[in-house]
């Protein structure tokens, strides 16, 4: 079995977002670029079920939709222990242009698992997975907190509402993870480090994807009013608040 | 010249860091309470690689250049300088003199195993009567034909009940004074081996320092590092790299302070308004990043001149020397900035003081780099 994790290259998750003054795009001076917390996860459990003799997973490969600049953190997924990497040399406008692109390879390098975290830290958007299965006309399963390989088989449990649902699927297929699929993402060994270097990491060029949404704008979230701390000894300062200032 | 780190170093330096917050971190105030040696996390780091960061990859080491040890030590450093002492002796004392001075079956027996972090060493130098003047050897390796016989005590010894492999400095001819010492490869649990009780130190507490008594302790021959008298000269160029690996580590300790200064004074609010806003504060912290830049400069320098087998004595005592200083002061302030929650164990500020305060003193005080100093500067 062939898995291929989809890895977006996000901005760290501690970094203080800010937009250039268009708004049309990001202020990128000064973020560190890491793998995305979730498809980290997807590719730390990945290796751990290759890492199985009875797994029958042969090779794990990552694959990054993107420019050149994404090349380093790339890298560390091939340090971690994936076994080489692809990325699609475009700047993706959406979603759907991604999931497109993906496809295209999935296909020709004929890829039996898809896996990707459940969204992405930048745009949260939640749809890459889905929209892959959907043009690669494979099953899928989102939110995914356990996985496990066998042969020709996986075993995927999702957490719902009140019960845990576990499936037994055959692939082809494409799953979504959330948190519980593996504990931590890996460290790379400094040995590991070294040797990405000598792994493949494939540039290909992109094929034409039609983008079925059209950026507009980013806008800044209106700020939050100031919470005001009211001394409980004091109650009759509440209701005044509230009655004369809030207009309760 | 160029300031820019490779992609490998950068990742190396991210890797140290993750460790250093995601593990050290969990159980840093407990082991330093309680002075537990960090088994786990020896083990951890070795298999990541750290233990023989420098080794050539033949010996099982990792084969990183001196920079990517600089930044290692700074990252973990910045948390937990009791790991990341035992990482530098391991690496500069013990793995650095077997690889550039040993034999091929020392290296063989020793280091491959060294490097690897499945075992780790010890570097027994300092003795009750000699700490900076390191040439008063009393211990004796006596030349019994085909093994040496040892009698003596050694102090302050890192790793010294951890360690399975010693690297011992004894004096085999006494009148020729420094070069009549040997450097010895000994088992730890040689017959006549003894320890002393586990040090109660000020910091670096999760350490393991002791004093070890050689009592009619054999050595065989073939454990001798290099020809006869040549162990002064290896403990000399051990610890210049030694130096370098302490200054990183001291940079670390500054660094972490100073982090840490600077997050609570964008959180603490005083008269108003939050505590880095007042100059009083901005300032030190002003200072500290700029002795700390000079700091790193200079553990880049040494190292930059080691990686290019240039001389780097005298860089890395300036090195350690600025660093350990900055530490000291540095930790100091951001005690002051924290106020009383700096004086608390909880803040983390008030152990990085009593980290920093080691450095001035091991492997060379701060008055020994200043004496290697100016002899350089003397000299032409």
């Amino acid at each position: 079995m062939k898995i291929l994790v989809c890895m977006s290259v996000v901005p760290d998750t501690t970094t203080q977002i800010r937009f250039k003054p268009d708004m049309n795009s990001l202020e990128t001076s000064g973020i560190q670029w890491i793998i995305n917390p979730w498809d980290e996860l997807a590719l730390t459990r990945a290796l751990e079920i290759r890492e199985q003799p009875d797994s029958g997973v042969t090779q794990v490969s990552v694959i990054h939709i993107g420019l050149k600049d994404a090349d380093p953190v790339i890298q560390k997924a091939l340090a971690v222990g994936a076994d080489s990497a692809y990325r699609v040399n475009v700047a993706a406008a959406g979603a759907m242009e991604v999931a497109c692109q993906l496809s295209e390879v999935v296909k020709k390098e004929h890829f039996d698992l898809v896996i990707a975290g459940h969204d992405s830290a930048d745009y949260n958007g939640s749809a890459v997975g889905e929209m892959l299965a959907e043009l690669l006309d494979w099953i899928s399963f989102s939110s995914i907190c356990s996985l496990a390989a066998a042969k020709d088989s996986i075993t995927i449990e999702r957490e719902m509402d009140t019960r845990t649902e576990t499936i037994i699927a055959h692939p082809p297929c494409v799953i979504t993870i959330q948190k519980g699929i593996a504990k931590d993402p890996r460290i790379p060994s400094l040995r590991g480090i070294m040797g990405a270097r000598s792994k493949p990491l494939l540039q290909l060029e992109p094929i034409p994807c039609a983008g079925s949404a059209a950026f507009v704008k980013f806008e800044n979230p209106a700020q939050r009013s100031k919470c005001r701390m009211i001394d409980p000894a004091k109650p009759e300062e509440l209701v005044e608040l509230l009655r004369n200032e809030a207009n309760v | 010249m160029n300031f820019e780190l490779t992609e490998e170093q950068k990742m190396i330096q991210q890797a140290a860091r993750d460790y250093a917050n995601r593990e050290l971190i969990l159980d840093v105030l407990e082991r330093d309470a309680n002075s537990i040696y960090p088994a786990k996390h020896v083990k951890a780091l070795a298999d990541l690689g750290f233990m023989g960061m420098m080794v050539d990859p033949k010996y099982n080491g990792s084969g990183m250049d001196t920079i990517s040890y600089v930044l290692a030590m700074e990252e973990l450093s910045k948390v937990d300088s009791s790991v990341s002492v035992i990482v530098s002796v391991n690496n500069s004392l013990v793995c650095y003199g077997l690889e550039e001075f040993g034999t091929e079956e020392q290296k063989e027996k020793y280091l491959k195993p060294l490097a690897r972090g499945e075992i780790i060493g010890a570097f027994l130098l300092s003795e009750p009567e000699a700490g900076s003047d390191a040439t008063s050897q009393h211990t004796l390796a006596e030349d019994k034909g085909d093994y040496y016989l040892v009698n003596g005590t050694k102090n302050w010894i890192t790793n010294g009940n951890s360690a399975s492999v010693y690297i011992l400095m004894a004096q085999t001819h006494p009148e020729l004074k420094s070069k009549g010492i040997n450097a010895l490869i000994v088992d730890r649990h040689s017959p006549g081996i003894t320890l002393g009780p586990h040090e109660d130190k000020m910091g670096m507490r999760s350490s393991d320092t002791h004093s070890v008594m050689f009592t009619d302790v054999k050595v065989p021959k073939e454990n001798r590092i290099g020809p006869d008298g040549f162990g002064f000269k290896l403990a000399m160029k051990t610890l210049e790299g030694g130096r370098l690996g302490i200054a990183s580590q001291a940079l670390g300790i500054a660094s972490g302070a100073y982090e840490r200064a600077l997050k609570y004074s964008k959180e603490r609010k005083a008269f108003g308004t939050e505590i880095f806003h007042h100059q009083s504060v901005a300032f030190k912290l002003a200072e500290m990043y700029t002795r700390i830049e000079c700091g790193r400069l200079l553990c880049f320098h040494a190292a930059w001149l080691k990686d290019n087998h240039q001389p780097y004595g005298v860089a890395s005592a300036m090195a350690k020397y600025h660093c350990a200083e900055t530490a000291m002061w540095v930790t100091t302030e951001a005690v002051q900035i924290h106020g009383g929650y700096g004086y608390v164990k909880e803040y983390h500020v008030e152990r990085l003081m009593r980290e920093a305060k080691l450095t001035q003193i091991y492997e060379g005080t701060s008055e020994i780099q200043k004496l290697i100093i100016s002899r350089d500067i003397f000299s032409h």
